[in-house]
């Protein structure tokens, strides 16, 4: 259990964005959450390509000896992490395009996509 | 905002600049990359959005566009390089010309002159993400208002 | 429908922490022959200190593509939706 706290703190991010998914109607909390669910699992990816006693996978001035940290989880997670950030900004363009039209951001009151 | 604001902006604009150069300019070598740098960049351009107003920068949008558009030819141009072998095969490591010294196995105090189109392609993504990340902040600063809808 | 809804989130966060502590010892991965090649070979093949640029950038150079794509594409629709409106 406490060797896991580090995937266990991760979840816990992932569990408050599904948690602010659930119950708040803000466009902008929705964003939030979203970014903190994104924010989670980069965080655990990471954590994924962890190894006990591990030198980042750079040979420059590098210690001789210890064993490196999984590079390919930590590109992929890059990607994900420029990704977020083009989501994120498209996601909070059509929110301000949403208050534009409607004069709210309260998720139940524009549930209907006329005009 | 205010004068301080605006006169510390005007010191750290430069170092920010410079620092994100250099994040990108040993992306080969040290942690860092082009995305990591041209974010570090961005932040510069994103300073001076808080501290002068959108609207010094407004007329700026056309350059970050053809920045932008530029980076991402200039990368899609670097894969198509290696086209010879395969795409995104990287023709430059140790031929001996531009980027191309070799490399010793194992740890060593690193030389800026390797890794083929690795510095170049992590130039043409700097631009790219510095661009695009200044693109979105400053169309946001301009036109994300209510005044002007 | 509150309720509804703080069940099935106490449901999926349950199901969450259990697959966290389930999950193998953390530090310890179980496959990593391919990383392991990485490490070893980012020298010799791409003449690269970083073996996480060697990857974003020689080894899978098509993600990054795609993800250039990704990020071209969010600056482009920022730009079209927050425009000037003549009215």
């Amino acid at each position: 259990m406490i060797g896991n706290l580090p995937f266990v703190v991760c979840v816990i991010l992932v569990a408050l964005g599904l948690w602010t998914l659930v119950a708040k109607r803000n466009l902008i909390k929705l964003v939030i959450g979203i970014g903190l669910i994104e924010s989670g699992v980069n965080l655990f990816l990471v954590s994924l390509g962890y190894v006990h006693g591990g030198i980042p996978p750079i040979y420059t001035y590098a210690p001789s000896g210890a064993p490196m940290v999984l590079p390919t989880p930590q590109a992929l997670t890059l990607t994900s992490i420029v990704i977020g950030v083009a989501t994120t900004a498209l996601m909070l363009a059509f929110a301000v395009v949403i208050y534009r039209h409607k004069g709210t951001l309260d998720a139940r009151k524009i549930r209907d996509l006329r005009g | 905002m205010t004068v301080v604001v605006r006169t510390i902006t005007r010191i750290l604009f430069p170092i920010a600049l410079v620092f994100g150069g250099y994040v990108i300019m040993h992306g080969h070598l040290t942690p860092g990359g082009g995305f990591q740098g041209g974010a570090v960049a961005a932040s510069a351009l994103a300073m001076v959005v808080v501290a002068f107003g959108a609207k010094s920068l407004s007329g700026k949008k056309g350059l970050l566009s053809a920045l932008e558009s530029l980076g991402g030819v200039a990368f899609a141009a670097l894969g198509f390089l290696g086209l010879g072998v395969t795409f995104f095969a990287n023709v430059l490591a140790g031929s001996g010309g531009l980027f191309g010294n070799p490399v010793p196995y194992g740890p060593n105090p690193g030389d800026l002159n390797t890794a083929g189109t690795l510095p170049l392609m992590n130039w043409a993504v700097g631009f790219k993400v510095l661009a695009g990340l200044g693109a979105v902040v400053l169309l946001f600063a301009l036109f994300g208002g209510e005044h002007d809808r | 429908m509150k309720w509804l809804a703080i069940a099935s989130f106490c449901v999926a966060a349950g199901f969450l922490i259990f697959g966290a502590v389930a999950l193998r010892p953390f530090g310890a991965p179980t496959l990593k022959e391919m990383d392991d090649y990485f490490n070893r070979f980012s020298q010799p093949e791409v003449a690269a200190n970083n073996a996480v640029t060697a990857i974003v950038f020689d080894y899978r150079g098509y993600d990054t593509l795609g993800e250039a794509t990704v990020l071209f594409t969010a600056v482009t629709g920022v730009a079209l939706i927050l425009r000037r409106t003549k009215k």
